[in-house]
């Protein structure tokens, strides 16, 4: 904006020039931004760093005994896989690799890590999203009960039931799960992603309920909902059993604050009171637990995958660990770290938007 | 005519760790239209819960006994409708803290709103309007801003002058006060004050005033009840109560006060401490650390009994009071 003034032809002023500054919002991703970066790095040097230290060789865990007792073999894998090179050597060609988007690739699969990533990741996802959903609403209701009931018999029933699932190995309720549901009452497939004789449909997201969808092949989304019930149940169960007593704490404290009393003293019906006063301001901690418990099952959950024939994260990370795998570790790693710092990032800013008082200024 | 508000031997009990404690005793006390009445005691001595009655708000496994009638309606027997009813349309309540009793995440025109669509069955515009009026009444400048503003945006006195326009918003006829002031600095109580006493005069709106402070008492107030371990010990007209007390807790109470540049010689501390909730002792509560105490003392509690028109108190020795008027 500039403005002429009176008497002074020519004169013009401008407003204050003022410093340009960024959205507050992109500084703040930026900070974040540059933090992932370096805890990224951080996490390639631990990683490299610890999968050396471990007594274990990567030769013997991939080759078959007669291709040990053959040194031109040995020293063939040695060389293919650039093991024969000095740790800091090999270090900085993985980090050469790793800025071109390069993640190496996997020994035992043969394939490239990210691919392989690509492969394994949407079907974590397939688990995780349906898990967390159901698991938000389910956990936040029952939690909010309990409070309101404090000390009554719903409570006492919520928290014991919490408890119990808290104290359930996944391992055992994914057996008992499979036994009711598939061998007793035939409700649901035994494990896997899709039933024989359907093939997968085509890839845009990797989630076979969505592409399938997405496809219009109706018959194959309906296929792949089902294969994900069991598992999803069993993790949904477990990650309720972990919210419930978050929500009920979190729902317990802000009941006792003036501004709610001051809601009813005010007529409002009891529903408003908590679904517009209680539940926002319990939300905050809520938020927390639920963005760690997220990126958790983002990160794989190995003995339910391990039991459904759910070929995700966890399991892949399970088999690479076990062949000392190092591209793929790495991989996972990296993806798992990435994981929790986006999470960590999307909390932060649903932070901003529930508390006023936490918004950037 | 019959009281805006008439309570009759109110009594509660509330559920405590080691069985039932008794909070309030044998409370009566009335509030006409229009009338700003005081009522005064120390910490714990159920003024506020008394308030909390009154709104329907004591926490679950509480015993009410006796009477409270609002504006005809017996309180005491609604249900939970009834309740919501009375709650903000009939009676408001402004709290002590503005700053907890505001919601920190709802915008002030939401918290100024909410209820009044639900009790005068208002659009979404018309209600932003009275909104407008209402932060206008209470001077809280730029109204349509402070509309979208957040309760942390405002200072104390601003947030408090909010907290009086929510609980005006739904044109109750009895507003209870509970300590509105105490949290404030003292310049911006005054302006508090006078507020409220502004809002009586023109809108003829009935306050209870809540206090610990005798001072506010005697410049808002016309009538006023002392409040002794959840028993009224004293009540009259706000100047006789302040100038001539006739029951050694009130008088006490008045040479606890500071004033004038002198009050380090002349502050004069109670001794003791008012007894916790089912700990009082068999007779009067406050003979412990009367000084004017007397063997009769201990055997029952005294019954609040007139003394003058106007004026009852809980004492049977009544001793000649020496108070310095002031």
């Amino acid at each position: 904006m500039t403005t002429v003034h009176d008497g002074e032809p020519g004169a013009v002023t401008t407003t204050a020039p003022r410093p340009r500054r960024a959205h507050p919002l992109l500084v703040f991703l930026a900070k974040r931004l540059a933090i992932t970066a370096g805890l990224l790095l951080g996490v390639t040097v631990v990683t490299f760093g610890l999968v050396n230290v471990v007594p274990g060789d990567p030769v013997t865990a991939n080759l078959s005994d007669q291709a040990l007792n053959d040194p031109a073999t040995v020293a063939a894998f040695r060389e293919k896989w650039g093991l024969d090179q000095p740790l800091w050597q090999q270090y900085l060609h993985y980090l050469g690799n790793l800025v071109r988007g390069d993640l190496g690739i996997s020994q035992q699969t043969g394939r490239a890590v990210l691919d392989d990533l690509v492969r394994y990741v949407p079907a974590t996802m397939e688990l995780a999203i349906p898990t967390m959903v159901l698991a938000l609403l389910i956990g936040t209701g029952i939690g909010m009960l309990a409070a309101v009931r404090n000390g009554r018999l719903t409570d006492q029933f919520v928290r014991v039931g919490a408890l119990l699932g808290l104290s359930t190995p996944p391992f055992w309720l994914s057996l008992v799960v499979l036994y009711v549901f598939f061998y007793q009452l035939g409700l649901a497939p035994s494990g896997g992603r899709l039933s024989t004789g359907f093939s997968p449909p085509p890839t845009v997201t990797g989630m076979y309920t969505v592409d399938a969808a997405l496809a219009g092949q109706w018959d194959v989304a309906w296929d792949a909902a089902q294969h994900l019930t069991l598992p999803v149940l069993v993790l949904t169960s477990l990650t309720v059993a972990l919210l419930v007593r978050f929500v009920r704490s979190a729902m317990l404290e802000v009941l006792q604050q003036d501004y709610i009393r001051a809601a009813y003293a005010k007529g409002l019906p009891a529903r408003v009171v908590l679904r517009r006063h209680l539940l926002r301001a319990g939300l905050v901690p809520v938020v927390t637990v639920s963005g760690l418990a997220f990126a958790s099952l983002l990160s794989g959950t190995v003995l339910v995958e391990s039991i459904f024939g759910w070929p995700g994260v966890g399991q892949y990370a399970y088999r690479s660990a076990t062949a000392l795998d190092l591209p793929a570790i790495l991989g996972v790693s990296l993806f798992v770290a990435l994981v929790y710092t986006l999470v960590n990032l999307t909390v932060d800013l649903l932070y901003g938007l529930i508390d006023p008082r936490i918004r950037l200024s | 005519m019959a009281p805006l508000l008439d309570v009759d031997s109110l009594a509660v009990t509330l559920p405590g760790p080691r069985g039932p404690l008794p909070i309030l005793h044998d409370v009566s006390l009335s509030v006409d239209e229009g009338e700003l009445v005081g009522i005064a005691g120390e910490s714990g001595c159920g003024k506020s819960l008394t308030a909390q009655t009154l709104l329907g708000l004591l926490p679950a496994g509480a015993t009410v006994t006796g009477t409270a009638r609002f504006a005809g309606t017996d309180l005491l027997g609604l249900d939970n409708r009834g309740w919501q009813r009375i709650r903000g349309a009939g009676i408001a309540m402004v709290f002590q803290d503005p700053s907890a009793a505001l919601h920190p995440m709802l915008t002030v025109g939401r918290q100024l709103t909410e209820h009044m669509r639900v009790h005068l069955r208002m659009d979404r515009r018309s209600a932003t309007r009275r909104a407008v009026e209402l932060l206008d009444q209470v001077r809280i400048p730029d109204p349509e801003r402070a509309l979208r503003a957040y309760p942390h945006q405002f200072s104390g006195g601003m947030r408090q002058r909010a907290a009086i326009a929510i609980a005006l918003a739904a044109r109750p006829r009895l507003l209870i006060a509970d300590e509105p002031t105490t949290a404030l600095d003292v310049t911006v109580q005054a302006g508090i004050l006078a507020l409220l006493d502004r809002l009586r005069a023109e809108t003829g709106l009935a306050v209870a005033f809540i206090t610990h402070d005798l001072g506010v008492l005697s410049a808002l107030t016309t009538r006023g009840y002392v409040f002794y371990a959840g028993r009224v010990v004293e009540t009259g007209p706000t100047g006789a109560l302040l100038t001539a007390p006739t029951h050694p807790y009130t008088a006490a109470l008045l040479g606890a006060r500071p004033h004038g540049t002198q009050a380090v010689g002349t502050l004069r501390p109670i001794p003791g401490a008012p007894p916790a909730p089912g700990e009082a002792p068999p007779g009067c509560p406050f003979q412990p650390r009367c000084r004017h105490a007397e063997p009769t003392c201990g055997t029952a509690p005294p019954p609040l009994a007139p003394v003058a028109a106007d004026r009852s108190v809980a004492c049977v020795v009544r001793p000649h009071l020496e108070v310095t008027v002031r």
